[in-house]
């Protein structure tokens, strides 16, 4: 389910659609690709209106996320597909075909699988064909529908920077959907989160990280620590103290102030703005994350760099160096 | 680029790009429609025309009747001792590993490969009084041919094969686990059948035995030569439809066609019954 | 529970270098009765009655055996019954391929009444299949007297013939591809048309490999019930020799003429395509198993 929204992709650029399942990336994914029609709006592409144009002629080229390869097919063959596909009096000639199957090969650094079939394939290897398969029709956008969703981690860490180069060597116009925010961040020239068929937010990744449009754009780009606060003529006060985030002028009164677990440092009593007594705490990836209770109920966790372990038990006071506070 | 909006709706189709709907749609209905649901009204149109008085009349008749008997009460204890049989069957062939194991899973499938008519002959023959076995059985004093345990013998071969084939695709999918939990908690293997195996198993066991004996009560081929078709003894109800035919009489032919009819779906209810169930109990059909 | 376990509390060591047993399977000689039981009630009940066929059928010598073949109403219950088959199975296969596209491919309203309407005739007696046939069509039936009027013959004739064999072998087609076509989903075929495909070319291109096992599957069991059908061409045939016999009724003639040698040298024409049969759908399945889907056997 999708609700109005207006979404405008650029030539040459590299697209993320990033939300939680169920956020409507994919069906968006679907219609700009003609295999799922909207009820309403309209389809463009450079200045030709697609909406009612078959899924044949919009010439897109679309990885499924589960690659769809043709098993009864050679690899060359998959490729060649949507050559072959033509009408006879647009189809380039046997030669031409494959050349251009060899080059495509080379490009996706799989040239003497040709003749393998898909299931003689690893998953990388099946979704770099899936990708060639659809750049040989010369698509006007390349769609990718959760490319990495179904590989191993270390996989998916390589076909992303492969992806990348892949991309800067075409410059092909390509739509990603993803629901892991890393990908999204690394990969793309600009994000767009989506939300129960809402778009939330686009913009690079830095501006999407920088200045969230929304506490959901917050929330699901990181862990984020909600505190009760109050806003007063652009400052904002948490348990009565002064913190250095401002808030929207628009915001008055109790508002919710979102923090980041890094925007938080330890402090004494006097500076601190909440306080509260380490249940645990455990290191993983060089850094210390820090498990505390706060009086009165709720769990914060928060990061930290030295290597001092908190005894469980111990109370401590933290302080707010930045955050985020959003207009009603 | 986009500006799209989709919201759920109620419609006769899930909207799809795949093209052709309409087309194979429109002509499986009609294909259906003619084959299958316009020739099947004709006879519900036929014994509408009967009421149920006149049905019952035909059904009552004692010929009829005893042909009924026959056919009904025969299947029933053919399909019992088809399920028996064929979940052993069934399960030799799925647990156990033997020389020529797969030769013996393809045997199983004869019987819907072999034209009834053939299988009847053959049956006819071996358990005639001189034949292979009928000369073994009457020294004992079983007379098979000709009698009701020849329409015996040549249900079971018929509904054998279902009895099979419903029960083994749920043995080859039994998680060991399970059974080695069960032997981990103390039960001994006969326990562990008979609480953790064979319950989960029951379902598709009664669906095997309800198809065999559907399957038992409408067949014609394979029994009549065997049956030897004597009037109130070992007559069928589907030869005594042929008979009604051959005189004419499609009033009499319609009524007991449709109860046979009115039975086979019965059993058709039955199963789709066992598998709701199962579905719920066991979350498999 | 606290003395030290030594290797001699194994059963294992007792027992020699024997593994310990299963704990999933039987003890061996309830293992062995079960093998026994299964295989002996198979030979009585399936094995036997088909060696009795080649046994009957060749009881009194070759030249006997072949003598049933050279006569002319033979030939032309052959004739009849290849003419049938190659009416009935093409029909099927194409009525079978459609539904399974409509019902597998896409979801609608009454999708399961549609599969169950199908299935319908599976669960119809052959000899009532036949009889609907005669309402329908037959001197007294539905559409009698107009047929009468216009000189068609359909009961008692080779269309009845043919129509009461698609009756029977209905379901085939469809019930062997809907489960196959259900399982493999759009992606594919979604896939071919994103790459510029029409319709037809991506269900010749894509779908129709894909199900290529699965559909050789349902015409070999179509076939081989097609060929053998017995009851409901019976009630339709009115057994004309020479014109409304096919194989099996032309068994069933030699059979009741007490030419037991005829009958069962006919039979077992019938019985070596049955054989092909099983052998052809075996390696189908030993080879193909996950093209056939395993939810649907027979």
């Amino acid at each position: 389910m999708l609700h109005d929204l207006s979404l405008d992709v650029r030539a040459g650029e590299l697209l993320g659609l990033l939300g939680p399942s169920g956020s409507g990336k994919t069906t968006l994914l679907r219609i700009i690709a003609g295999l799922d029609r909207p009820d309403s709006g309209r389809i463009i592409f450079g200045g030709d209106d697609a909406t009612r144009m078959p899924v044949q002629e919009r010439a897109v080229g679309f990885v499924f996320q589960h690659y769809a390869l043709f098993k009864h097919m050679t690899v060359a063959d998959n490729i060649a597909y949507g050559l072959n596909a033509r009408k006879r009096s647009e189809r380039p000639a046997k030669a031409e075909i494959k050349k251009r199957v060899s080059d495509l090969l080379d490009l996706i650094k799989l040239s003497n699988f040709g003749d393998r079939y898909p299931s003689q394939l690893s998953g990388g290897q099946r979704q770099r064909i899936a990708l060639a398969r659809a750049l040989a029709v010369e698509p006007r956008v390349l769609l990718l529908d959760e490319p990495f969703g179904a590989l191993d981690a270390q996989v998916r860490k390589d076909l992303r920077r492969w992806l990348r180069e892949i991309h800067d060597r075409t410059g092909q116009t390509t739509i990603f959907v993803t629901h892991d925010q890393d990908e999204a961040l690394e990969l793309s020239d600009r994000v767009a989160v989506l939300d129960r068929g809402r778009l939330e937010q686009i913009g690079t990744p830095d501006e999407v990280q920088e200045q969230p449009a929304s506490p959901t754009v917050l929330k699901f780009l990181g862990d984020t620590i909600e505190v009760e606060a109050i806003a007063q003529g652009g400052r904002v006060l948490v348990n009565g103290r002064e913190t250095p985030v401002t808030a929207p002028t628009n915001a008055v009164g109790p508002v919710k102030l979102y923090v980041r677990p890094w925007q938080l440092q330890f402090a004494n009593e006097e500076h601190a703005h909440l306080n509260g007594f380490v249940r645990s705490s455990y290191r993983a990836q060089g850094r210390q994350r820090i498990e505390i209770d706060r009086p009165g109920g709720g769990l914060l966790v928060v990061e930290a760099s030295d290597n001092a372990r908190l005894a469980a038990g111990l109370p401590v006071g933290l302080r707010i160096n930045s955050g985020y506070v959003f207009a009603d | 680029m986009a500006v799209a909006s989709v919201r759920p709706k109620r419609r006769f189709r899930q909207p799809s790009v795949i093209p052709g709907f309409g087309l194979t749609l429109g002509y499986t209905l009609t294909v259906l429609s003619l084959i299958v649901l316009f020739p099947l009204a004709a006879l519900v149109v036929r014994a509408s025309g009967l009421g149920l008085s006149g049905i019952w009349e035909v059904a009552t008749d004692p010929r009829v009747f005893s042909a009924l008997r026959v056919s009904f009460g025969v299947s029933l204890i053919a399909a019992l001792t088809a399920s028996v049989f064929g979940s052993i069957v069934a399960w030799v062939l799925t647990r156990y590993d033997f020389p020529g194991r797969r030769i013996i899973d393809a045997v199983v499938d004869l019987p819907f490969a072999l034209p009834t008519a053939v299988a009847g002959i053959a049956l006819a023959s071996l358990y005639a009084p001189n034949g292979l076995i009928g000369a073994q059985l009457a020294k004992v004093g079983i007379e098979a041919a000709y009698t009701p345990v020849g329409i015996f013998i040549a249900m079971v071969f018929i509904g054998l094969p279902f009895a099979v084939r419903t029960v083994q695709p749920l043995i080859a999918e039994i998680d060991r686990e399970v059974e080695e939990a069960s032997a981990i908690l103390g039960s001994t293997r006969l326990g562990t059948l008979t609480k953790v195996v064979l319950p989960p198993l029951i379902p598709a066991v009664l669906t095997g035995f309800a198809l065999a004996f559907a399957r038992g009560v409408g067949e014609y081929g394979s029994i009549i030569f065997i049956a030897g078709n004597l009037p109130y003894v070992s007559e069928i109800a589907p030869l005594l439809i042929v008979i009604k035919l051959s005189e004419f009489d499609y009033a009499g032919a319609c009524a007991i066609a449709t109860i046979m009819l009115a039975i086979s779906f019965t059993t058709l209810l039955f199963i789709n019954l066992i598998q709701a169930w199962s579905r719920r109990r066991f979350g498999y059909v | 529970m606290s003395e030290a376990i030594t290797p001699s509390d194994f059963p294992v060591a007792d027992a020699g270098l024997r593994p310990p047993a299963s704990v999933v399977t039987e003890k061996g000689w309830v293992r062995a009765l079960l093998i026994a039981v299964a295989i002996i009630f198979l030979a009585l009940f399936l094995v036997l009655p088909l060696v009795t066929v080649f046994v009957q059928a060749f009881a009194k010598g070759l030249q006997a055996y072949l003598a049933a073949f050279a006569e002319p109403d033979a030939h032309a219950a052959i004739r009849l019954t290849l003419v049938t088959a190659a009416i009935a199975v093409p029909f099927n296969l194409v009525f079978g391929v459609a539904a399974a596209w409509a019902i597998a491919k896409f979801q609608f309203w009454g999708r399961d009444l549609l599969v169950t309407l199908i299935d319908l005739p599976f669960s119809v007696s052959p000899v009532v299949s036949g009889l609907i046939y005669v309402l329908v069509f037959g001197s007294q039936g539905i559409l009698g007297p107009w047929l009468l009027a216009h000189d068609v013959q359909i009961i008692f004739a080779v269309p009845g013939i043919v129509l009461a064999t698609i009756f029977v072998t209905f379901p085939f087609v469809a019930r062997q591809l809907i489960p196959l076509m259900q399982e493999q989903g759009t992606a594919e075929e979604e896939a071919a048309l994103t790459l510029g495909a029409s319709g037809w070319h991506a269900f010749r291109t894509v779908t129709l490999p894909n199900i290529r096992w699965g559909l050789l599957y349902a015409v070999l069991l179509c076939n081989a019930r097609a060929m053998g059908e017995f009851g409901a061409v019976s009630v339709v045939s009115g057994h004309i020799r020479g014109l409304t016999n096919t194989l099996p009724l032309h068994v069933e003639i030699l059979y009741n003429e007490y030419n037991f040698v005829a009958a069962f040298a006919v039979a077992s024409l019938l019985a070596g395509l049955a054989l092909v049969t099983l052998v052809i759908k075996s390696v189908l399945e030993w080879r193909y198993a996950g093209d056939l889907a395993a939810s649907a056997r027979h």
